[in-house]
């Protein structure tokens, strides 16, 4: 039996932009998953590390999956790894990369047009590196922080648009607890994902009443390709655990996330300490 | 890098190894694949300290699977439990299970596991149909019968030393229900024992015998013999299962705690609640992987850790063998808590595959340096003696002679991973210890 290798699947739709979900419900895509089991989600990142952990949580619920990403191969492989694991219908993909800012609209079209409207989107999509390499070299961290920041926020835009469009749903970011505040190892990354908090807030504050959900997902350190080779601080997390908290979060429509749930006091306590002695610690 | 063991958590070594969901890119250079870990010895260690192993567990995709046919292709590091939670309460199983289900489809293949079915349906190895693989001179190749058919049987039980595992395509059995039908009876001897397995495996697909290596005199070998069959979907079998993750034992048992007393009390113990038993329907995990309803029992032996020896012996060519092991056991304190017992039915067609007909007995030993290694040696003699063999997967302990004495297979296999891999791209712990690799 040959690996199905079709390159980019699009579902043909006649329906444009139809979303039955209900907007009017307390938390429209709790209430969906509860009731009856499914959502139609949009995952932009999610062929690996805590978005396909994600993905495959939601494939096992019986959702309706478009996953969003820039290696049509990879796609097709994490497409039919959800198919297995009880996706509903076929995982359709739409080639997008996050470096490429014109080519946003037209994949969530193609997501949206091929799911008949979307309850779900998911970005897990991101770039890292440690504070040592984007400070030696420059143009690493021009593309850090364009991802992290700029094209992140320019793709959430694009999402927006069309969950408000359909009568609303939830927007699910991964940011992370180096924005809450700046440390020496996250002095560049922090930066970028403190400034994507920022915009994730204010979209809160902005469309919440027309239906739109912004969930903030933080995670710490993650086991991950993106941390590998990487000393593990105190409480690291699996891809699984991640992405269990992210589900919770999407469900009961939190605005912010922290998983593990124990950075949340870990932050908290960080948020208080006295600026001398951050000067001189080296987490 | 950091500190890596196998299961036994003996013999330990500082490696670089990386988690890689890439196997494509991973196997570009000359690292040992290893799954999760879970072979006891050395197999899935590096060849020197500081060596680089990648760890496959998070290559897990499933890449196609057809109903229809029941044929499943994933990549090398999905585990067992995954597609159990997947394809049980489907209606489908994996041919052949281990005694873990924390076991990934790559090192199923490579250590060319077996079960409770060997008797029935061989080992792993005959129900894989085609394997990717990166090969030394950095080709990637689709293996199978008809393709390079030599490296595709000397891949299976090659303990990832002839070409990385990229995927693996493997032919699941259809089940009328995720449950198990057990049925459990109690033998006074090892004689008896054996005699009561040979017999049951004629009418049932899944046999094992549990065995007491602390009993003396009349009682010695006495044990517990174990077998069944997937239940009908009716009544209780009728439930929906879920798999569930296991309790994990949090913290390390001093050294020492497992030792011959606490041995004897414990299969006392256990023999004397298994007496009680008959027929009963089980969950996959009670029936399949009973230890596994504890994560990391590993632990459990301290920081010493233990070893597994595990032989297969031809039964009947010398019908004493197997009594004969049980009292070097008993004379040496081999005491082991877990000792499993089971009768193997046809040799598979891996080059270096583990089973041959014959018995096979399988011990935990608390690693208690030198005279762990004696009592080793000791059942090693044996074995080679009577023309049986060890089960590399489980070895820590076993000397390059005793090996190659119980090897007649291996210069062919030798000149297959030698025409495939001419500079020793691939090595491990084991294959400096057995083999003659360079570390």
């Amino acid at each position: 039996m040959a690996l199905r290798s079709e390159a980019i699947k699009r579902r043909a739709s006649g329906a444009e932009g139809e979303s039955d979900h209900a907007r009017d419900a307390e938390n429209p895509l709790y209430a969906r998953t509860s009731r009856s089991g499914f959502v139609k989600a949009i995952l932009f990142g999610a062929t690996r590390g805590i978005g396909r952990a994600l993905a495959r949580m939601l494939a096992e619920r019986g959702s309706e999956i478009v996953l969003l990403g820039r290696d049509a191969g990879e796609l097709a492989r994490s497409g039919a790894d959800l198919e297995a694991r009880g996706a509903a219908g076929r995982v359709l993909a739409a080639a997008c990369d996050l470096e490429d800012a014109e080519a946003f609209g037209p994949a969530l079209d193609a997501a949206f047009t091929g799911l008949g409207g979307a309850d779900l989107v998911v970005v897990t999509a991101g770039a890292f590196a440690i504070q040592e390499r984007l400070e030696a070299d420059a143009g690493l961290c021009q593309h850090v922080l364009d991802l992290d920041f700029t094209k992140t926020i320019l793709f959430c835009e694009q999402a927006r648009r069309r969950l408000l469009a359909g009568g609303g749903g939830t927007l699910c970011v991964f940011s992370s607890v180096a924005g809450d505040r700046a440390r020496k190892p996250v002095a560049l990354y922090g930066a970028a994902k403190a400034g994507l908090d920022h915009y994730l807030d204010g979209l809160d504050l902005r469309f919440r009443e027309q239906g739109l959900r912004v969930v903030n997902v933080k995670p710490g350190f993650v086991h991950t390709a993106m941390t590998q080779g990487m000393k593990a601080p105190p409480f690291a997390a699996s891809p699984e655990t991640v992405a269990v908290a992210a589900l919770r979060g999407i469900e009961r429509g939190r605005r912010v996330v922290y998983a593990p749930a124990i950075w949340r006091v870990v932050m908290t306590a960080v948020c208080a300490l006295p600026r001398p002695l951050l000067r001189r610690s080296t987490f | 890098m950091s500190e890596i063991y196998g299961w036994g958590r003996h013999p330990r070594i500082e490696a670089q190894q990386t988690r890689d969901e890439d196997l494509v890119d991973a196997s570009r250079e000359p690292a040992l694949f290893r799954g999760l870990g879970r072979s006891y010895g050395d197999a899935s260690l590096p060849a020197r300290p500081g060596g680089r192993v990648v760890s496959t567990a998070r290559a897990d995709r499933i890449l196609a699977f057809d109903p229809a046919t029941g044929v499943l292709r994933a990549e090398a590091g999905l585990s067992l439990a995954a597609l159990d939670r997947v394809f049980l309460p489907r209606g489908f199983a994996p041919p052949v299970v281990p005694g873990t289900e924390f076991v990934t489809l790559g090192g199923l293949v490579a250590c060319d596991v077996h079960g409770k079915n060997h008797h029935t349906s061989g080992t792993f190895g005959r129900h894989v149909r085609a394997l990717r693989a990166r090969v030394a001179d950095g080709r990637v190749l689709e293996l199978s019968e008809s393709n390079e058919q030599e490296l595709f049987l000397a891949t299976q039980g090659g303990l990832g030393l002839t070409c990385q595992i990229l995927e693996v395509e493997v032919q699941l059995a259809r089940i009328p229900s995720p449950w198990l039908r057990a049925e459990t009876s109690v033998h006074p001897d090892i004689d008896s024992l054996v005699a009561a397995l040979r017999e049951s495996s004629a009418h049932s697909p899944y046999t094992v015998a549990w065995s007491d290596t602390t009993a003396r005199g009349q009682a010695l070998g006495r044990g517990v013999l174990i077998t069944g069959d997937w239940a009908e979907p009716r009544g209780d079998a009728a439930r929906p299962w879920r798999w569930r993750a296991p309790f994990e034992l949090p913290l390390g048992l001093p050294s020492g705690v497992i030792a011959p007393w606490s041995i004897r009390l414990f299969n006392s113990a256990v023999f004397a609640l298994q007496s009680r038993r008959g027929s009963r329907l089980q969950s996959p995990r009670a029936f399949f992987h009973p230890l596994d309803v504890l994560g990391s029992w590993n632990r459990a032996y301290g920081a010493r850790g233990f070893v597994q020896y595990q032989c297969v012996v031809p039964i009947d060519r010398d019908p004493a063998i197997v009594r004969r092991l049980f009292e070097i056991l008993v004379r040496m304190d081999g005491a082991s808590p877990v000792s499993v017992v089971k009768d193997f039915g046809a040799e598979g067609r891996g080059t270096l595959s583990f089973p041959r007909p014959g018995i096979t007995i399988a011990l935990d030993l608390p690693m208690r340096g030198a005279p762990t290694q004696a009592l080793v040696d000791r059942l090693n003699d044996e074995v080679a003696a009577v023309g049986g063999r060890i089960y590399l997967a489980k070895d820590a302990l076993t000397r390059a002679e005793h090996f190659r004495a119980m090897e007649p297979r291996l210069p062919a296999w030798n000149e297959v991973r030698r025409k495939w891999d001419p500079n020793g791209r691939l090595r491990s712990g084991l294959s400096v210890r057995l083999l003659g690799d360079e570390p």
